[in-house]
């Protein structure tokens, strides 16, 4: 099991859901009024709220995931330098719990891509012209797989993505990276008594 | 150009090869020893769970510092102490973190601290933040405690977790981005423009994947608070960390703050702090080059910070870039045309980025003996106890409040909203904060990022205003 339970599968079959954005900040993902919770659940509600409603809580009518089918699209495929902004690890929770198991993008801010991998959520970081195609070719059939580190995009090609081998590891094989740390126990004594700390 | 040796090395490399419990190898990240964990009460309280979970302890309690700052009201109490919080669940929240900290044995600097404050305020204050440390946050901001020539940067609340229980973290090595910026300020130019200059020129997934070393003469002649608001952003333009080398200038901040080394621990920790530099002949993976005498007082006009104008200038044309277009339609601003001029709504000084005692009395210079705008809502929010104390000392507070401005109690208030402290729905605010995401501010609130001297012109005109001209008419 990884931390949060959610042992990802090797393989996700799913089609695509399109949000042709670049500089999708984890302020949009989940909106900062939403923090001040305890837990990590429940927050698929609260997932690009300021784009679903309007102040009032009333539903907007030019909300970018109108046609959205979480049954059927549980890949997700932005622009360019998704999850920029906020460390904030609501976000992948926040995808997550909304239906969303990867994303695909050309680039992904940092801190947001160490947060999916942690729960996860796979950042899929792929060519802008792989990005084009999917834009240009909504609800697409595609595979991530995992171990392969490869998305295959249906007829159009498959192509392979960057993911460090430890956090495929430990997706594929459900290991605990905080169970891997406490491993190193000795080690982490050792420094501290090298360096006085 | 001197000879390249090997062992010539960089401040990024120093601090990295410092802090290996276990180098990377082809199979797994580096195991990196955490010497400081800052803690506040938003990215936490999963991370406490967590352990609780896992019948596990935290590890070193002696390296962990928590302060309350994101969720806390800056309105003052009543008079029975009485804090009124946005919602029960922000209360809670506030609540938890005392809990937790309570119960592991961390120091929290609460409503009861005379040291309390905004979490990237508080750490240098205290001297808690020191050169050559590996700093670590629930928070992006975290970059910020690189001006002290410390490794810090900011994590998520799993890696919280994985902190708390082993003092260390996984991490894959990033590269190095060199920034060198050379010359001396314009007037009424400060490291916020320095900073958003170079966002808007290198852009918000320029520094993604990178540690950034900021040098040059330009850095050398700044005082901490603005080597503080350099490294600050360094995240906004996606990098993991910002980095100044130490110097003098940095000693002299530190000596004598409760945290820092005293008496010949002190001098032991110069001795070691002066070596963290980078070599003459090291190279970065990447370098870029700022001309500082260039820079102009400048303000952002879109929906990220990347998005950057001299405060006078014309807003770029949106004919290539379908983001821009989008960002203006959102502002309400037009390509071509300036911001000067553009009526404001609220004024927002305070924030991690520019919240310190420099930044209110640059504020202050220029609304001292005059009123803020009328209809115009002005908030100063001090980032520490300590901030605050020092500017009254000083009547700081006075020069604010006889301007029309509100002096609020510290946090991080409308940088980010989630105490309550938001704009109202199509409001432009100036503010001296770090982000202008839509929303950031309050649901469909518009936001231009500023130095404190901008705002503080932006209040009294109540127009997007250059404060060059304040300046000039104080001098004649």
């Amino acid at each position: 099991m990884t931390e949060q339970g959610k042992n990802s599968s090797p393989v996700i079959h799913s089609h695509t859901y399109n949000i042709p954005q670049d500089n999708i900040d984890t302020d949009q993902i989940i909106p900062a009024q939403f923090l001040t919770t305890t837990e990590r659940g429940g927050l698929g509600k609260f997932c690009f709220y300021g784009w679903r409603f309007n102040a009032d809580g009333t539903a907007k009518e030019n909300n970018p995931l109108r046609d959205h089918r979480p049954d059927r699209q549980q890949v997700l495929v932005a622009g360019s330098n998704f999850g920029c902004g906020s460390s904030r690890e609501h976000a992948p929770w926040a995808l997550l719990d909304y239906g969303f198991r990867a994303v695909i993008s050309s680039r992904f801010a940092d801190i947001f891509c160490n947060n999916s991998l942690k729960n996860g959520l796979i950042p899929v970081t792929v060519e802008r012209q792989v990005i084009e195609y999917l834009h240009a070719h909504p609800d697409s059939n595609v595979s991530i797989d995992i171990s392969r580190r490869q998305l295959t995009v249906g007829e159009y090609g498959t192509f392979q993505f960057p993911l460090d081998p430890f956090s495929a590891f430990c997706l594929t094989r459900g290991i605990d990276e905080l169970d891997f740390i406490l491993q190193k126990e000795p080690e982490i004594s050792a420094y501290e008594q090298r360096y006085s700390k | 150009m001197p000879q390249q040796s090997p062992s010539d090395s960089t401040l990024f490399e120093k601090l990295w090869q410092r802090h290996l419990v276990m180098a990377e190898s082809a199979e797994t990240p580096a195991l990196l020893y955490i010497d400081l964990h800052l803690l506040h009460e938003v990215t936490t309280p999963q991370a406490f769970a967590e352990l609780k979970r896992r019948g596990l302890r935290v590890r070193r309690p002696d390296r962990c510092l928590a302060t309350i700052d994101h969720s806390t009201p800056t309105s003052a109490p009543e008079a029975d102490g009485k804090r009124h919080y946005v919602t029960d669940q922000a209360r809670v929240q506030v609540e938890t973190v005392h809990r937790n900290c309570e119960e592991h044995g961390i120091v929290l600097h609460g409503w009861d601290s005379p040291n309390r404050g905004i979490v990237h305020v508080m750490g240098p204050e205290l001297g808690a933040t020191q050169p050559g440390m590996t700093i670590v946050c629930g928070d992006s901001h975290t970059s910020t405690h690189g001006a002290f020539g410390a490794l810090a940067f900011g994590i998520g609340t799993t890696e919280v977790g994985h902190v708390l229980a082993s003092q260390c973290l996984l991490q894959s090595k990033p590269k190095t981005l060199g920034i060198r910026i050379e010359g001396d300020l314009a007037p009424a130019v400060t490291a916020k423009d320095v900073i958003l200059h170079i966002i808007g020129k290198i852009g918000v997934g320029g520094g993604t994947g990178s540690v950034i070393e900021y040098y040059g003469s330009t850095v050398r002649a700044m005082d901490m608070d603005s080597r503080m608001t350099l490294c600050n952003m360094s995240i906004e333009c996606g990098a993991r960390a910002g980095m100044v080398a130490p110097d003098d200038t940095t000693f002299d901040y530190l000596n004598g703050r409760p945290n820092a080394p005293r008496g010949a621990d002190w001098d032991t920790a110069v001795a070691d702090w002066k070596t963290l530099k980078t070599d003459p002949g090291a190279t970065y993976d990447a370098q870029v080059d700022i001309d500082a005498t260039l820079i102009r007082p400048s303000v952002t006009f879109g929906t990220h910070p990347g998005m950057v104008v001299a405060v006078d200038a014309a807003i770029p044309s949106s004919d290539a870039d379908e983001s821009i277009a989008d960002a203006l339609e959102y502002m309400g601003f037009q390509a071509g045309e300036s911001l000067a001029d553009e009526s404001v709504d609220v004024v927002f000084i305070g924030s991690c980025t520019n919240s310190r005692l420099s930044d209110l009395r640059a504020a202050a210079s220029i609304m001292k003996n005059r009123k803020v705008a009328s209809g115009l809502r002005v908030l100063v929010v001090p980032g520490s106890e300590e901030v605050r104390r020092a500017a009254e000392a000083e009547g700081l507070d006075r020069v604010f409040i006889e301007a029309g401005a509100q002096w609020r109690e510290p946090g991080c208030s409308m940088c980010i909203g989630m105490n309550g402290d938001i704009a109202a729905p199509g409001e432009l605010v100036v503010s001296t904060s770090n982000r202008n995401f839509k929303g950031r501010q309050g649901p469909l609130s518009r936001t231009i990022l500023a130095s404190p001297l901008t705002a503080a012109a932006c209040a009294i005109t109540g127009k997007v205003s250059s404060p060059q001209q304040f300046l000039e008419a104080d001098n004649d």
